[in-house]
């Protein structure tokens, strides 16, 4: 090899280092100008994206009251990182907790202390003001603890706690199916909050704040120039007339059953009760009380005005009235004969005392068992039909177009359809040809294969009142969606001609308004002046004593409500279900009740097999 | 005595002298950058390292001016020796009274002042290696100077080693670079790069392609050697590559039956052949058999490298540094861990762009998401506020200073000054190769100081020590 001089070697050496240079200017250059990852994974690194939660949208009454509303709580939260050793007990005292709890947070934040870092972490959650305001007071000698508000809901009515539903945290099974939300956000689960989730939550926003390694917040990131502020959520108007429903869920109280009452014109629910439901208190708190509602004998979640369907008793015999009347087999005028019930052979089935001719209206102001067994042999055996299979259909048919035997699509959740017998029923359980009309005799005073949900019997209320129409009941006074908006505003009528209505209400009338002395079941409901129409019904059930329901409207002309109540193991209808429906009815009305004697006797009635005196206390 | 200092002070280099102050002062500012918090406490607070730097910065500028006018320079040559062995018998005392330090001994504690000897060691090494090989009659091919020169070098690094610095010692490696502009064959430090190349090589690929490389790398050598004509070199090439991959292109069974053994000793086995071939072969025209002789002991070599590199590897190398290079490489990807650094390294000059964040408004940095920002990682905080423009920026000054060094050193008449200047230079590279390399992810995370910048008082006075003792000898030969 030649020898190389030393300036030679120098040169060699300083093309060395000049390359070196340039390696390092082509790093720089991929790093800093060529390749984006690098600035993307800086400000996932240092820019934390604090959420600003926005007010929930209020859930309001129809005449604009606020059935739900937000207040402010306090979360005591722990920076483990900061605490320093404090009085504990002080601290307990002042919260108001159980040192024991408070102590097992401490030792388990010791334990995941790793995990925790500098992270700030929920110790009490939903403190209230009082204890908030007593904290804050002496908060300089607790280091490491401090207080963050948070919106919860608050609820002005003690009503609706079935209806509204509550609102809880997401889990993570919610948010795989909703990929939206995010761990720590709030999502109506159940009821109204549910079902205006999309309305009710408004838009999060961000505030962007550049954080250290410790995952400590050093400053908003330049001023809050891009941070978003949380667009609050919509408010919900309901078709629920606050006073209404807090006042039927008052008479309510300690009996098992539902109250429905329906604005028959527009098909808008004004009262919707389901006994027993859940306080609005314990909804506000979910959490806490998630786990004794949910092992509550008497399922207060369950709502039984659209998830439990009965057998209608005796004022479904209406309907098989207005079929008859529709089909030609029954006039007005038409007359049977009652001898303390209907017998055929050996057959008997039972009826109460009264005179012993009677025509249609008093067959529904008395409530005459055989009366509606003749009728419903008529419509049967009718020989218009080729058979029994053909009028039976037809049966069914007519009473489906009431909204019974399905779902009425109203928008409360899983609403359930109860069931209507149609002739597949029988020939699956008699065989086929294998029955007759006296087989089913007990379809004709509502028992039997027949089961009917409070909701759908308040719309069958709400189709006498209009004679023969109704829209479909609902609860929301505005639907977002155009297709729904259109559901609920459609007239729908029934199979029958509407001058069989008129033939058919005079009944209902005197039931209520005729007194005792002259047969009328009803009679417990009257309030003069008001011009209620209703019928009674006891049905006879598996579970004990007979249900007490009843279905009615007032006034008779121009109704303005259509009511269900249906009282489990209650008794005779004429005793407990319409005295309730006439209270409500007069508070609807007239706002006032004219007898007080009769409120007072309702109200303290104590109807509920699993009844313990010491929850009265509970409910507010 | 007067004149004297207004000679000096019109032959010293201002432009070195301006070079380095711009870099001490881009260190300081980047150091209160790198510890400010939104608190704002004041650079000069001593409370900060920023303050802290400051103060030695101040110390440093004393001893600048101390051996620019005080100090005569005549000195180092003299008392080359004795610095050295004091030095040496600190290094020794540290692994003794040494505080201990991240794993490492190699910090002395002196009243309030901690420093480390292995610092000022460098300076101590040039001087002596300045004074040796400028002595009359020094000849680098005498095997008793070049003895002298080795033991000069590795003494202090032994000991570096047993206070487990390892990083540092590879500073002592650029003294080659010294050695070579003083006689030393190219070819030392051309081999010491092939060996990084085969390592770097067989550790991402494996053995197979490692010899394969060794093969085409002294295959090209021979034919240049050789002016071997185009349609030879061809021929030869593709006997080469084809051979090579003969098992994995031809899954021949009988092939793979006699071929039982794992690539790398199929590889082996051409390239003896291939060795043997050149050896034998009878079309050579002429035959250098010393050089012959050389290029296959250096094949040879390099094959048994690079077999030897899983041994090196797993057995000699500490784990930290085994994963560090294995992080380097790409082997393993964990940017939790042994990646932390260099990934967030990485983050933080990426997320500069080209004009950076500017000046305090780094987010990467400020929060101490890169570990050791204000010493080894200072780079990232450049990289972070002062963008693409900035680091290159920052690289071309070191280059200047390099080759300012170098160039001042080539005109000195002195051998010493020379020698010496060749020292600094040499060292500064080291630092800055290594620093900067590491802090962009070319290099394995090894921690030294970016020279006048990173945060450390030893460091920086030890190289303002350093590179006034040049310029004052640089004066001297200049006045």
């Amino acid at each position: 090899m030649v020898r190389q001089s030393g300036a030679d070697k120098t040169k060699r050496l300083i093309i060395g280092l000049c390359i070196t240079g340039a390696i390092f200017v082509i790093q720089l250059f991929r790093l800093q100008i060529a390749d984006d990852e690098y600035k993307i994974s800086a400000a996932n690194n240092a820019l934390r994206y604090e959420t600003r939660y926005p007010s929930r949208g209020l859930i309001l009454d129809r005449n604009g009251k606020i059935l739900v509303g937000n207040k402010v709580t306090y979360d005591i939260m722990a920076t483990p990182a900061d605490l320093q050793p404090f009085d504990t007990l002080e601290f307990c005292r002042i919260m108001e907790a159980d040192p024991e709890e408070i102590k097992a947070k401490f030792a388990d934040f010791r334990k995941r202390r790793r995990k925790i870092g500098y992270q700030t972490v929920p110790l009490i959650k939903q403190a209230d003001s009082e204890k908030y305001n007593r904290f804050a007071e002496v908060s300089f000698k607790f280091p490491g603890i401090t207080a963050v508000s948070r919106s919860t809901r608050d609820y002005p009515y003690n009503a609706c706690g079935n209806l509204l539903g509550y609102v809880s945290e997401v889990d993570t099974s919610y948010i795989r199916k909703n990929p939206e939300y995010r761990s720590g956000d709030y999502a109506g689960k159940t009821g109204i909050e549910a079902i205006c989730e999309k309305e009710l939550r408004g838009v999060k926003g961000y505030s962007i704040f550049v954080r250290d390694v410790h995952n400590r917040i050093q400053s908003s990131f330049e001023n809050g120039l891009h941070d978003s502020s949380a667009v609050p959520g919509n408010n919900v108007y309901t078709t629920i007339d606050a006073e209404l429903q807090n006042y039927v869920e008052e008479i309510m109280a300690n009996k098992v059953g539902s109250v429905v009452a329906i604005e028959p014109e527009t098909g808008e629910i004004l009262a919707l009760v389901s006994s027993p439901g859940i306080s609005v208190d314990k909804l506000a708190n979910i959490n806490r009380y998630y786990n004794e509602i949910a092992s509550d004998p008497m399922k207060p979640m369950f709502n039984r005005a659209v998830m439990s369907p009965y057998p209608p008793g005796s004022v479904f015999k209406i309907l098989n009235g207005l079929i008859a009347l529709q089909e030609g087999v029954l006039t007005p005028s038409t007359t049977y004969r009652c001898s303390n019930g209907y017998h055929v052979g050996n057959f008997t089935l039972k009826c109460h005392s009264h005179k012993p001719s009677i025509d249609m209206t008093e067959s529904i102001m008395m409530s005459c068992n055989a009366y509606y067994c003749y009728v419903l042999r008529d419509i049967l055996d009718n020989p218009a039909y080729r058979n029994i299979e053909e009028s039976m259909k037809e049966w069914q048919r007519m009473v489906m177009s009431f909204g019974f035997g399905k779902p009425l699509g109203c928008d409360l959740p899983s609403e359930q359809g109860g069931t209507i017998p149609g002739p597949e029923t029988y020939n699956h359980t008699h065989g086929k040809g294998r029955w007759k009309s006296l087989s089913v005799i007990s379809l004709s005073i509502g028992q039997g294969e027949i089961g009917a949900t409070p909701l759908q019997l308040a719309n069958y209320a709400a189709i006498l009142a209009n004679r023969g129409y109704y829209r479909i009941p609902h609860i929301l006074k505005e639907h977002a969606d155009t297709a729904d908006a259109a559901k609920f505003s459609e007239k729908r009528y029934t199979a029958i001609d509407r001058k069989h209505f008129d033939e058919i209400i005079p009944g209902m009338y005197y039931a209520v308004n005729k007194t005792s002395a002259d047969g009328a079941t009803a009679w417990r409901a009257g309030v003069k002046g008001l011009e209620i129409c209703g019928k009674t019904g006891t049905a006879q059930n598996p579970h004990g004593k007979d249900h007490a329901t009843f279905i009615g409207f007032a006034p008779k002309d121009n109704p303005r409500i259509a009511i269900c109540v249906y009282i489990e193991n209650a008794g005779f209808g004429g005793t407990w279900a319409a005295p309730v429906a006439s209270l409500a009815i007069e508070k609807y009305l007239t706002g006032s009740i004219s007898r007080p004697e009769v409120e007072k006797q309702m109200k303290e009635a104590v109807l509920n097999p699993y009844f313990k005196p010491e929850e009265k206390n509970d409910n507010r | 005595m007067t004149t004297d200092k207004k000679n000096i002070l019109k032959s010293i280099d201002w432009i070195l002298v301006a070079i380095y102050m711009i870099l001490a002062i881009t260190g300081i500012l980047n150091i209160y950058s790198s510890v400010y918090t939104e608190e704002h406490i004041s650079i000069f607070s001593p409370a900060t390292r920023s303050g802290m730097q400051i103060i030695w910065f101040g110390i440093s500028l004393a001893a600048a001016a101390a051996i620019l006018f005080i100090i005569n320079p005549n000195v180092y040559d003299v008392m080359s020796w004795m610095f050295y062995g004091l030095i040496m018998l600190l290094l020794i005392a540290v692994l003794f009274i040494g505080d201990e330090s991240k794993g490492s001994v190699s910090w002395i504690r002196i009243g309030p002042i901690r420093f480390q000897p292995a610092e000022i060691s460098k300076i101590t090494t040039s001087l002596l290696l300045a004074s040796i090989m400028s002595r009359y009659g020094f000849r680098l091919n005498s095997i008793k100077d070049l003895l002298k020169i080795l033991a000069v070098i590795l003494l202090p690094v032994l000991i570096i080693i047993m206070q487990k610095e390892t990083g540092t010692t590879l500073v002592y490696a650029g003294f080659i670079f010294v050695l070579y502009r003083e006689g030393m064959s190219g070819w030392f430090i051309a081999f010491g790069m092939l060996v990084v190349t085969l390592f770097v090589i067989t550790m991402k690929f494996s053995p197979f392609f490692g010899i394969l490389a060794a093969l085409a790398i002294f295959s090209y050598m021979w034919q240049k050697a050789n002016r071997y004509s185009l349609k030879k070199s061809c021929i030869l090439w593709s006997i080469v590559i084809l051979s090579a991959f003969i098992p994995m292109l031809a899954e021949i069974p009988v092939i793979e039956r006699i071929n039982p053994l794992a690539p790398e000793y199929w590889m082996l086995a051409i390239s003896v052949a291939c060795m043997t071939a050149y050896g034998i072969n009878p079309l050579r025209k002429r035959f250098d058999r010393r050089q012959y002789a050389l290029v296959s002991a250096a094949f040879a070599a390099s094959v048994m490298m690079v077999f030897s590199v899983d041994i090196f590897f797993h057995k000699i190398l500490q784990p930290h540094q085994r994963e560090r290079i294995e992080s380097l490489l790409g082997l393993k990807e964990d940017i939790y861990g042994v990646g932390y650094n260099v990934h967030q390294s990485k983050i933080a000059i990426g997320s500069g762009g080209f004009f950076g964040k500017g000046y305090l408004n780094g987010t990467q940095t400020k929060y101490n998401f890169v570990p050791e920002q204000s010493t080894d990682f200072i780079f990232c905080t450049i990289g972070e506020e002062w963008g693409f423009a900035g680091s290159v920026a920052l690289v071309a000054l070191y280059i200047a200073l390099i080759i300012r060094i170098v160039q001042a050193a080539e005109k000195s008449r002195e051998k010493f000054t020379r020698v010496y200047g060749y020292c600094v230079a040499s060292a500064l590279f080291m630092h800055f190769l290594i620093n900067i390399g590491m802090t962009i992810g070319i290099l394995p995370v090894i921690g030294i100081p970016l020279p006048f910048v990173s945060y450390g008082g030893t460091s920086i006075l030890a190289f303002t020590v350093m590179l006034f003792i040049f310029i004052r000898l640089d004066a001297k030969e200049r006045g």
